[in-house]
């Protein structure tokens, strides 16, 4: 993980002149939105890394609803390649491939987007009330991080799983965030503690503003991109811990995945067969998603950050 | 309106916070209404601690802060609130008071929420600019930009400016000068000068002697967290006890007298002190045992306690850290 220091990314500062723009004119206190909202439109990283999820998500969204086939339908001959009626081919079994991908974009984000927002939510509020108040609390809190983080969660998701048994994909997506925060908290508290001795701060007090307004509005902002970055990461482990729990038949029982196909597929020797067009839809798709996002942070890094944005 | 009473402050410094930093060593000293009272000392003697701590912005280890005969040392959320409308203050580095992310009217922006949610736009522009105007700002030039767009020295009149929204007693001014050229120097001179005529109290953190002279009224001289001597700019000034006070003067320029003059002057002035420490010899003539290491009077130990020199002008042992022997034991 590159660690994009929250004021001054340093090797960027030759970033795309693309994003050297001047500021709009004009915009003043409550323009702070529409001003990062213009120089991100403006950021080609930004730009391609969103129009890829958004892409992916939209298909997941809407897709289902052109479908002529359900998932598992056995709807066609076996082993087909991709045609006019099965744009990705079929399974040995026949069924529709774009449809369980289409159906498997779903789960997968969802699995991501929850997953990542529940580890998230847990450890930006433990790592900055932390690295903020320090001393006992900070204390307490560490032990508490330090002792989830050397429970070895995977195991324990297998257990969790094998004896409470996981049925739908948000179920998953909780089991899955709970037991991935410890490092966010820990990264969250290292900002925070670096952020907290500068002198704004101490100005932010001298205004008489509480603790959390503090974090939400200056120390926060600060770590916009880093807090994205961490998300963006959550959800890709997310959805390949997702994946490595369909595998090993631990996934859930009601709904179709990303990670569940790639599973299936070796389960039943596409790789062997040459059926690539079982495997690689899956497997590109998760790449492409979290990649995209991977982009999107870089250049978000560039629009968060003035110093980077101007020459 | 201020005083510090015995005020300690000792940092945990080392990996298991293992020792002890004495920053600031029972420093005791008062900032009245409509007074400059200049706090002098090197790089690392606990200016800023002590700026800090006042500002409530750092935990003392020890003794108190009153403010208007109440006691400050320790304040809850709400207390400290109405603390900050009566006192403020500018920090040394003006790039780090502020949030590098967002423009520089967002300071401005924070104080009106907390203090004046009532006040409507345009009259606060009104007071902005004006506030802005004292500093001799454009607020044209200012308004708008990203903190990074703007010199050491604008940043530091914009957050003197900023403390002037308030309508404060009392400002802690740390090192505000020292990013300022020559001419913005004595505009804001001028206007701390004014400021202390409508009645507000200043304690001025510098480590340039001859802005200490130019400004206050009094002098505290600081050295390793302990406070050698205070009074009177003038009193100290022009007779300084303390060998640490008059290495330091000596080695100001003066525009009025040569080179020669002040050392011949500083000369005979070491000659006579030479061994000897007036401390010490105070607290003998007040009867008690030269070199006699017990406590003084008041339960102050030798290391940090202050004799009454001439009236106005305090001393304390001629050792330099607290920890040092006396010179003339
Ligand atoms: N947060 C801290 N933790 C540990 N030690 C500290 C801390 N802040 C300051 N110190 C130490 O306390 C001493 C006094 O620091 P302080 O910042 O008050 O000095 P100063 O007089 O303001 O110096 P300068 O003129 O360079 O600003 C220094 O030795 C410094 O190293
Ligand atoms: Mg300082």
């Amino acid at each position: 993980m590159t660690a994009t220091q929250p004021t001054t990314g340093p090797g960027t500062e030759t970033a795309d002149q693309a994003a050297v723009a001047a500021a709009p004119s004009g915009a003043r206190a409550g323009g702070d939105l529409r001003e990062t909202l213009y120089f991100a439109l403006r950021n080609p990283k930004v730009l391609v890394g969103g129009v890829v999820v958004l892409g992916f998500l939209v298909l997941g969204l809407v897709g289902p609803s052109f479908l002529r086939y359900a998932p598992m339908d056995y709807a066609g001959p076996p082993m087909a390649p991709p045609s006019a009626d099965f744009p990705l081919g079929t399974t040995t079994f026949g069924q529709d491939v774009f449809a369980q991908f289409v159906a498997g974009l779903r789960s997968t984000f969802l699995v991501g987007v929850l997953g990542g927002a529940v580890a998230a939510v847990i450890g930006m509020t433990i790592g900055f009330v932390a690295g903020y108040r320090g001393g006992l609390i900070d204390e307490l809190l560490n032990m508490l991080t330090n002792v989830v983080l050397v429970i070895p969660g995977f195991v324990v998701l297998v257990i969790l799983n094998a004896y409470l048994g996981v049925r739908s994909v948000p179920m998953q997506a909780l089991y899955i965030g709970v037991f991935s925060w410890p490092w966010v908290a820990r990264a969250v508290r290292s900002q925070t503690l670096s952020l907290r001795s500068r002198d704004f701060i101490d100005l932010a007090r001298l205004s008489g503003v509480g603790v959390g307004t503090i974090l939400r509005r200056e120390v926060a902002p600060n770590m916009y991109s880093y807090l994205f970055m961490t998300f963006v990461l959550l959800f890709g482990g997310s959805i390949l811990t997702a994946a490595s729990l369909d595998f090993i038949g631990l996934g859930p029982t009601n709904a179709m995945s990303l990670g569940l196909m790639m599973n299936q597929a070796v389960q039943w020797s596409a790789l062997h067969l040459g059926l690539w067009w079982w495997f690689v839809p899956p497997g590109l798709g998760i790449t492409l998603i979290v990649g995209s996002l991977y982009i999107m942070n870089v250049g978000l890094d560039e629009v968060f950050n003035p110093k980077l944005r101007e020459t | 309106m201020l005083t510090l009473d015995r005020l300690d402050k000792v940092y945990k410094t080392g990996t298991f916070g293992t020792s002890d930093l004495h920053a600031v060593r029972q420093v005791s000293l008062d900032v009245r209404r409509g007074e400059v009272v200049s706090l002098i000392g090197e790089s690392g003697s606990g200016k800023s601690t002590i700026g800090k701590m006042v500002l409530h912005l750092l935990d003392s280890s020890g003794g108190t802060i009153t403010f208007d005969g109440r006691d400050v040392t320790s304040l809850g959320f709400r207390e400290r609130r109405e603390y900050y409308r009566r006192v403020q203050g500018v920090f040394q580095d003006p790039f780090s008071s502020f949030n590098p992310i967002f423009k520089v009217d967002r300071t401005f922006e924070t104080l009106r929420r907390s203090y004046f949610p009532r006040v409507s736009s345009s009259d606060w522009r009104g007071r902005l600019e004006e506030a802005l105007g004292a500093v001799s700002l454009q607020p044209g030039d200012i308004l708008g930009k990203f903190p990074h767009q703007l010199s050491g020295g604008q940043l530091q009149r914009l957050l003197i400016a900023r403390a002037l929204l308030l309508d404060i007693d009392l400002l802690v001014a740390d090192e505000i000068i020292s990013m300022l050229d020559a001419s913005t120097r004595i505009d804001v001179l001028n206007l701390l000068v004014e400021l202390k005529s409508r009645g507000l109290g200043i304690l001025f953190v510098t480590h340039d002697l001859s802005l200490g002279n130019y400004v206050s009224d009094r002098v505290v001289i600081l050295y390793k967290g302990r406070v050698v001597e205070r009074g009177v700019t003038s009193a100290v000034f022009d007779d300084p006890l303390h060998p640490y006070t008059r290495d330091l003067l000596a080695s100001v320029p003066h525009l009025d007298r040569t080179w020669e003059d002040v050392e011949a002057e500083e000369a005979e002035r070491s000659a006579n002190l030479a061994g000897r420490c007036l401390y010490h010899e105070a607290l003998a003539a007040q009867g008690r045992a030269f070199g006699e290491e017990a406590e003084a009077a008041d339960g102050v130990p030798d290391g940090v306690g202050l004799v009454e020199h001439t009236p106005g002008h305090f001393v304390g042992c001629f050792r330099l850290a607290a920890d040092d022997d006396c010179p003339a034991a």
